[in-house]
């Protein structure tokens, strides 16, 4: 994608102006156009969409707004036509394609879908994203642990079992000390604690890092279920009844129309997530520490020579992404569920690792991935609700095809940091 | 953010290290275990690998030991009283445990309390039974991992090949023999069809082969359950329930033991898979490219091999064998209807026997009857003793750590590090190498402490 963009142009080379043009872009949009025609045109449906914007509890109360299905699409399909169209002027004529316009063309199918599928009912918008970010919260810190340790050269497939191990030790120590705060507080010792075998497997015992993540996955896994069956659900009482975090309404911020109950009535953890992606990102970019982890995870051998302990920087780092993938796990009991269950990640993990390479091992980026991948599957929750003219395993399996679609199409070839996955043997 | 555009540099291969490396490089596994066998026969035992294993598989039993005990009740309860009566608490652990490893066992292996050879060797036949689909889906991921590629799709590939050759098996009336070879073959080709879009995304576009296969796990697992609901598709006629109808009588894999064992066909397919896979990957001319490519697929490019079309074959192989593992499940061990759980979690743990293997084909084959072995005598313990089967999760999970990581056994048990002639042959390579090196187990190796 940005192969040849910021390369200093002081001098010209004729080598700069040979660009490839890469349509894949344009054909994945086109492909997108045809399935909006498809969908939307030839199986469009007819009635009124209503977007229900206010919640019940809102101070200003937005009235509901009606959109006459079909019409709506027609314009819609009409717009993605014209942008598909612009993307592909755009590869011909040697420019770039603008990660702008794909942004818009997204939302611009995502709004006739949703218009679609909501034919002759009302969607509640509010709702819809607080889910969102409901779902969202556990893949957005396995993501930050997972673009932590790979920026400094582990590569963490074990986010799953981070997050699990933090499920499970926040429900034990919620619950038998009442306090959901130490909750919180154990599950980032037991993300940590994941973390410190993942660190010493990989830096000190030098085995594949992506052997190390899969089989503590497992270990994890397998402990939990154990304990699970044969301490936890005997004595559910006094091991796994764990209090939970009680909603904080943000003063004024949280009369805000839409943004106000989405972002502002949340638990604590959901205000900790906030300020963990400010935090990663601003120590990752702008601090000394953040300069020297990106340094030992692109070229560990030049950190070491102007004298950054290599290994201990990585230790240390993969620890601090276990603590912060814990406390996703931590917002599975004490935040959502309210106990723990065996195997209750489900695959967040991986889906994590995924916003992780999606979102090209940049916190923020990362964030925004997995806000997707939790509005995707909050959208299938919704619209059965509503009734949803797709079969439910359709609309589940929608995040992942957009996913291959994504990365096969519009990210391509990405490029991690480029010694994560290499064990540093000082010579 | 202008920082934050250091590592999207774009894809540079890392032109160095391409002329760094000898051609001879390319395939060293061979020259570092022939230096090591000259060696005295003592130093050769207490510092094989065998011997490693051995002992990898002991401490992974003993850790497993301590969780048993420590969870037994009338551990718990001897351990109030422990400074009265330090003997009880003693036997308790010992009674937890030898009966768990007994059941264990017997579940696995001989049941002594059987009255006959016939049914005491029963065990054995369900091991081999339950190793069948764990050894097939075991070979397609250490094939890829031999290519460089970290294909965690097996479980997506087992449910496609598994709903086209249970479609075939219930829905299709053939002749006797023609039936079964089709669905077998349907299997087959529908998990190679999965896999290979794997391959294909990564070959065209670059995707990166661990989402995608995520991803695909996923959509299959969706994809399967909506035809296993729906009339007419998947779904038995005249029931509600999201589950297929029987397969048809000449579609199942016939028993190779009579019908007192459940050991059937499909064991002697994996057979021949497994010698396939060592055919492909040692002696010939596309699997030497497969493992050029996985040593390092910079040098393989400038030596003229395909690098992309080796990502495609070999992600169509390893889906087709992954398929040879579901058409197992429906064909062979689950005849009677399958739902969407068919996979059994067989995907995930092919992972972890391809890891044990090496990812060599041989490897596979015997890390996947030990797993069968663990799951077959996992039931018996949870039947017989009440220890949650996931037990056995914890100990394969923990062999595969040790195995992995050879210093921390040796230290473990006092053991001696072999000589320091492999480190300067392999370390070099072993810090080159990508980070889903194919040969893990040997990069971890090279690396003695």
């Amino acid at each position: 994608m940005t192969t040849v963009t910021h390369t200093p142009h002081s001098t010209p080379e004729p080598l700069e102006i040979v660009r490839a043009k890469s349509w894949k872009v344009p054909i994945t949009l086109g492909v997108f156009v045809v399935i909006a025609i498809l969908l939307f045109v030839v199986l469009g449906r007819d009635g009124t969409s209503l977007f229900r914007l206010s919640t019940a509890a809102d101070v200003i109360q937005i009235p509901e707004i009606p959109i006459p299905t079909r019409e709506a699409c027609a314009v819609i399909v009409v717009l993605l036509a014209i942008l598909a169209a612009l993307s592909a002027y755009l590869v011909q004529s040697g420019r770039r394609v603008p990660i702008a316009l794909i942004a818009g063309f997204a939302l611009l199918f995502l709004l006739a879908f949703l218009i679609w599928a909501s034919a002759g009912a009302t969607l509640p918008v509010t709702a819809l994203l607080v889910g969102t970010i409901g779902l969202s919260v556990p893949l957005i810190f396995g993501a930050l642990g997972g673009v932590l340790s790979e920026r400094v050269g582990v590569v963490n497939i074990a986010i799953e079992g981070q997050l699990l191990a933090g499920a499970f030790t926040s429900a034990i120590i919620a619950s038998v000390t009442g306090q959901p705060l130490l909750g919180l507080v154990g599950a980032m010792v037991a993300g940590t604690l994941v973390s410190f075998v993942l660190a010493a497997f990989s830096i000190k015992y030098i085995v594949d890092q992506t052997i190390v993540g899969v089989v503590l996955n497992v270990l994890v896994l397998g402990l939990t279920n154990f304990f699970y069956s044969k301490v936890l659900s005997p004595n559910a009482e006094l091991l796994n009844s764990p209090p939970r975090f009680e909603r904080i309404n943000i003063p004024v911020l949280s009369q805000i129309p839409i943004i106000g109950p989405v972002l502002f009535r949340q638990t604590i953890i959901v205000y900790l997530m906030y300020i963990a992606v400010a935090a990663v990102y601003f120590a990752l970019f702008h601090t000394k520490w953040g300069l020297r982890v990106r340094s030992v995870g692109e070229h560990p051998q030049a950190a070491d020579t102007v004298g950054i302990n290599v290994n201990g920087t990585r230790f240390w780092t993969v620890s601090l992404a276990g603590a912060l993938a814990g406390l996703g796990g931590a917002f599975l009991t004490l935040g959502s569920v309210g106990a723990f269950n065996k195997e209750m990640t489900a695959g967040a993990g991986f889906i994590a690792l995924a916003a992780v390479i999606f979102g090209r091992w940049d916190p923020i980026r990362a964030t925004f991935a997995a806000l997707l991948f939790g509005f995707a599957s909050n959208l299938q929750n919704v619209l059965g609700i509503i009734g949803s003219p797709v079969p439910s395993e359709f609309m589940l399996m929608l995040p992942y095809l957009v996913t291959i679609f994504a990365v096969a199409g519009v990210v391509g070839q990405v490029r991690g940091p480029a010694a994560a996955g290499k064990p540093y043997i000082k010579s | 953010m202008s920082d934050s555009q250091i590592p999207s540099r774009g894809p540079l291969p890392e032109p160095l290290e391409v002329s760094q490396i000898p051609p001879s490089e390319l395939a060293p596994e061979v020259k570092p275990e022939e230096e090591s066998r000259s060696s005295a026969l003592l130093r050769e035992i207490t510092t094989s690998n065998a011997l490693l294993s051995v002992l990898a598989v002991v401490l992974a039993l003993v850790a497993g030991a301590i969780l048993i005990a420590f969870t037994d009740e009338d551990v718990q309860a001897s351990a109030g009283y422990f400074f009265s009566r330090p003997s009880d608490l003693l036997t308790a652990a010992w009674e937890a445990v030898s009966g768990a490893y007994s059941s264990l066992f017997q579940g696995a292996i001989y049941n002594f309390r059987a009255d006959n050879f016939q049914a005491g060797i029963r065990p054995l036949t369900e091991t081999l039974t339950f190793a069948t689909p764990l050894i097939a889906a075991g070979l397609g991921v250490a094939l890829s991992f031999r290519v460089g590629l970290f294909n965690i799709g097996a479980r997506g590939q087992m449910l496609v090949a598994s709903a086209a050759a249970g479609y075939v098996g219930f829905a299709w009336e053939l002749p006797t023999g023609i039936h079964l070879i089709v669905a077998v073959l349907a299997g087959i080709l529908a998990g190679a069809l999965w896999g290979g879009i794997v391959g294909l995304l990564k070959a065209r576009t670059g995707a990166h082969e661990v989402i995608v296969t995520i991803m695909l796990n996923y959509i299959a697992f969706y994809l399967i359950s909506f035809m296993l609901r729906t009339p007419g598709l998947l779904q038995a006629p005249g029931s509600n329930n999201p589950k297929s109808p029987a397969m048809l009588p000449t579609a199942v894999l016939p028993d190779l033991l009579g019908p007192r064992y459940n050991l059937h066909l499909g064991f002697l397919v994996v057979l021949v898979a497994t010698v396939y896979v060592w055919y492909l990957l040692n002696r010939s001319s596309l699997g030497f490219q497969f493992r050029a490519v996985g040593e390092n697929p910079n040098a393989a490019r400038v030596a003229g091999i395909k690098v992309k079309n080796m990502y495609l074959y070999a992600m169509l192989l390893a889906g087709g064998l992954a398929g040879l593992a579901g058409v197992n499940q429906v064909l062979g061990t689950v005849t009677t209807g399958f739902s969407s759980g068919i996979d059994a979690g067989i995907g995930f743990d092919a992972i972890t026997v391809a890891l044990l293997g090496g990812s060599t084909p041989w490897g596979v084959f015997f890390a996947g009857i030990l797993f069968g072995a663990f799951k077959a005598g996992g039931f018996a313990m949870q039947a017989g003793q009440g220890i949650p089967i996931d037990i056995i999760v914890v100990v394969q999970s923990l062999i595969v750590l040790f195995i992995a990581a050879p210093p921390l056994v040796r230290s473990v048990f006092h053991l001696p590090a072999p000589g320091t002639k492999r480190r300067s042959g392999r370390g070099k390579s072993g810090k080159s190498g990508t980070g889903t090196s194919a040969k893990p187990t040997k990069s971890a190796k090279a690396v003695n402490q």
